[in-house]
């Protein structure tokens, strides 16, 4: 078993999709947090439908990288539906549910009618759910990944204290003169970031699985703030490089071996945290 | 010398006057409550002195060093905050965030601070116990020793009874006085008028019209005689 990894680490390509796995885990974790406790989790899910219909329009015009024009509409979708969701005056769960359903329909649509291939349901199956397409990244896409995340993590490291007092209680950090607005425009900027490049880890469906489910897990035993944020970044770390190595051994999609990986870890930390309150 | 003064605001929103021609100052180490019924304009004069919103017309003035960011605003609690995994010492210290200034991560001096209003309060034994499993009574606690970082002249509170029991209600109003005397202006927005006429030195009530004054002219005014049968509780 461990001869079959270590034959499969000794290639690149290997190698380059363990090493995004682990960036776009932390990062997905890290924001996964604050998605949760401002109860945004279903916005995740939309954008990552709207990042579908995008990659499907990309494919049709014949973009080489999918990312020039998935990463822009991405993340104004993430603007708009975070300023909606604000503004009591429009239903934002309803918005939501149009925005993504209409996206996803939509790329579908184009999809079928100006196929890129002749395995159309294959390719929307990959997109949908992930594939090992992450074996297939090129060194360019690498190193854009590990851009992106590494930027992630340092603009939340540095902003930690902010994005606590924004997310705990957005009046009282109004009132004292925080910028609320420009850092949940921030906050919006970067799901739409993770999002997409998460994407090519498990797939559209299953994205906000990986932003919430460390999350929620974390929640289940830790009581700070600081203590769930870690544990949620270790936590979503270790399922996912759990759930790669696991697809490999046994030949099972990867984005959704990692998912079950997660629900897994839900499962024994929710039962910790009963445990640990009696 | 008043630190903060309201001079001829009208409130309200789109095309809906809820409040005409206010003025009233505030000077240090008063203790104002502003009462009144439901709709009568209470919230959105908050948010006006918060600087959170702007007066349809009039101003609001600060001075003698005093800022909009300067007040330690104690905020109702929101549905966030029950499920919310923070510790005691992580909320309080949030208080210090416009100290942060340019930095990024909380100092030595912020935390002592932190520290101080913790014992001031007497929370510090809470401090590593998660903000969700307190009891109503210490939440608010923890919540205006977070208000005290953020100032040291003058703090808001909205309705920081609310949904207390009549004993810790009655301990939170003493806890209230208590740093008012020590010389912290307080403004409070309340329901229960027979307690603002207790504690408070002052009384603005919204309703049809306006009343502010002192606490004893309150009772003998017209407001005041409605609310306060007898007029002599004080």
């Amino acid at each position: 078993m461990i001869d079959t990894l270590l034959m499969y680490l000794s290639h690149s390509f290997v190698r380059y999709a363990f090493i995004v796995g682990v960036l776009i885990a932390l990062c997905a974790s890290l924001l996964g947090v604050i998605l949760v406790l401002k109860r945004f989790s279903y916005i995740g899910d939309g954008l990552s439908h709207v990042a579908f219909g995008a990659m499907a329009v990309a494919a049709v015009v014949g973009l080489t990288d999918e990312m020039i024009l998935t990463l822009p509409v991405t993340i104004l979708s993430a603007v708009i539906l975070l300023w909606s969701g604000q503004n009591a005056k429009i239903k934002g769960d309803a918005a939501i549910a149009m925005i993504s359903v209409g996206a996803l329909a939509v790329g579908y649509l184009l999809m079928n009618m100006f196929p890129t291939s002749s395995n159309v349901s294959g390719d929307v199956c990959t997109t949908l759910f992930g594939s090992f397409s992450i074996l297939t990244l090129t060194g360019a896409e690498v190193i854009l990944c590990a851009f992106l995340s590494v930027t992630v993590v340092v603009l939340f490291i540095l902003f930690y204290n902010r994005i606590f007092s924004v997310t705990f209680d957005e009046s009282f950090a109004r009132a004292v003169g925080t910028k609320v607005n420009a850092f949940n425009l921030l906050i919006a900027v970067i799901i739409a970031v993770i999002i997409v490049t998460a994407m090519n880890l498990v797939g559209s469906l299953l994205v906000s699985a990986l932003v919430i489910f460390p999350a929620l897990s974390a929640m289940r035993v830790f009581k700070s703030f600081l203590s769930v944020t870690i544990c949620s970044a270790i936590l979503s770390v270790v399922c996912t490089l759990a759930g790669m190595v696991v697809s490999i051994l046994y030949s099972t999609p990867v984005g959704s071996t990692i998912v079950a990986v997660d629900i897994l870890f839900f499962a024994v930390f929710s039962l910790a945290g009963k445990i640990l309150k009696k | 010398m008043a630190i903060l003064s309201c001079k001829n605001l009208t409130l309200g929103y789109e095309n809906t006057v809820l409040v005409r021609d206010l003025s009233f100052d505030v000077k240090r180490g008063e203790y104002l409550c502003i009462v009144g019924e439901n709709g009568a304009g209470k919230s959105t004069l908050m948010k006006t002195i918060l600087k959170l919103r702007a007066p349809m017309s009039g101003s609001v003035i600060y001075e003698d060093g005093l800022d909009s960011t300067g007040i330690g605003y104690l905020p109702q609690q929101t549905v966030v905050q029950k499920d919310f995994p923070a510790s005691v010492y992580e909320v309080v210290l949030s208080g210090c965030q416009s100290r942060l200034g340019k930095r990024f991560f909380y100092n030595k001096e912020d935390k002592e601070l932190a520290l101080s209003n913790m014992r001031r309060l007497g929370i510090e034994e809470l401090s590593g116990r998660c903000y969700r499993e307190l009891s109503g009574g210490q939440q608010q606690r923890v919540l205006l020793a977070r208000a005290l970082c953020a100032t040291e002249t003058m703090i808001l509170l909205d309705e920081p009874v609310s949904g207390l029991d009549p004993k810790v209600t009655l301990e939170m109003y003493e806890l209230i006085a208590k740093l008012n005397h020590e010389g912290i202006t307080v403004i409070m927005i309340s329901h229960d008028i027979v307690s603002a006429v207790r504690y408070a030195s002052h009384i603005l009530h919204l309703g049809s019209g306006f009343f502010y004054g002192t606490t004893e002219d309150y009772l003998k005014s017209d407001e005041g005689k409605i609310y306060m049968p007898g007029g002599d509780e004080k």
